[in-house]
């Protein structure tokens, strides 16, 4: 019972095909030349910067979760990364706004 | 938790998680990397927009040239997937050809930072130029040396599925690799993202 309870917690599913892949490439792609684009244009700075971090976010969370195939596999890897990487984000924010880099 | 709750996880490996303790020793490193790679970003931010003598980091950027470089990057996460899914179907020639791309299209990557890099230094900016430019250097450079690591990485996999040592049932050892390429790039996407292209 117990052991069934882990593979269910813990399971790993069949990783996407090919196909899928080569979409998300082809959606990475297109988000990446959407931020050069907006490099080049000048909507202010305030929502200029707030579009490229949710594009880069995008990139960021479609890599991790179909390449790296955190979307499949165990809820205890993601639980991992997710951690170390909130841990950083929460830590250096701190660490800069303590140095009043945000202020 | 019970030794009866140990559960194989269809690479023969037995463990109380369910998973493999390679792919598990994996994921926590690279959670750990999240904090070396903030570090050197937020030590960047610190430094950016100081006052100082020389040339910054940010009067050079290229952007088309990072840009291409960004895409040659992305694109080597494609090809590295591509070659998991070719040994999971037991396909070793494909294993081989991908597993090449992405090396070689790491390192392009790499040749296109020593350009860049070389590139900064004619111009007047050095390791030792100023704090930014000191910065910008160690945290691009420890990212192109995690790049490298990744080629050497992927050239070994190629060594190993050319002697005929790597086949279906050892997938995971090119999962795990994979999942450390895939890191590198994230991390760039991240980099291009808050260093290059938000000023």
């Amino acid at each position: 019972m117990e052991t069934e309870h882990l593979v269910e917690e813990h399971g790993e599913h069949e990783h996407p095909g090919e196909g899928l892949y080569i979409r998300i490439a082809l959606i990475l792609a297109v988000l990446t030349a959407i931020e050069v684009g907006l490099y080049y244009t000048d909507f202010g700075e305030k929502i200029t910067n707030g579009m490229l971090l949710v594009l880069a976010g995008g990139k960021f969370v479609l890599v991790a979760a179909y390449f790296m195939h955190l979307k499949f596999d165990s809820r205890l890897l993601r639980r991992l990364f997710a951690s170390g990487f909130v841990l950083a984000v929460l830590v250096y924010i701190a660490y800069l706004m303590t140095l009043g880099i945000f202020v | 938790m019970s030794a009866d709750a140990a559960v194989d996880h269809g690479h023969g490996h037995v463990t109380n998680t369910g998973m493999s303790n390679e792919k598990l020793a994996m994921w926590t490193f690279l959670g750990s990397e999240c904090l070396l790679f903030g570090a050197l970003i937020s030590t960047y931010f610190l430094y950016r927009h100081g006052d100082y003598e020389g040339v910054l980091p940010k009067d050079l950027y290229d952007i088309p040239y990072t840009s291409v470089s960004s895409f040659v990057l992305l694109m080597s996460s494609l090809t590295m997937v591509l070659a998991l899914a070719a040994i999971q179907r037991g396909d070793g020639r494909r294993l081989r050809v991908w597993l090449l791309a992405t090396a070689f299209l790491g390192a392009s990557f790499i040749a296109g930072q020593v350009y860049e890099f070389t590139s900064f230094i004619r111009e007047g900016m050095t390791i030792k130029t100023n704090p930014a430019a000191s910065a910008f250097y160690t945290l691009t450079g420890f990212h192109g040396v995690h790049v490298t690591l990744g080629i050497v990485m992927l050239l070994s996999l190629w060594n190993l599925s050319i002697r005929g040592k790597l086949n279906k049932e050892r997938s995971e050892v090119v999962e795990i690799a994979g999942l450390y390429w895939h890191f590198v790039d994230v991390v760039w996407i991240v980099i291009f993202t808050v260093i290059y292209l938000i000023p």
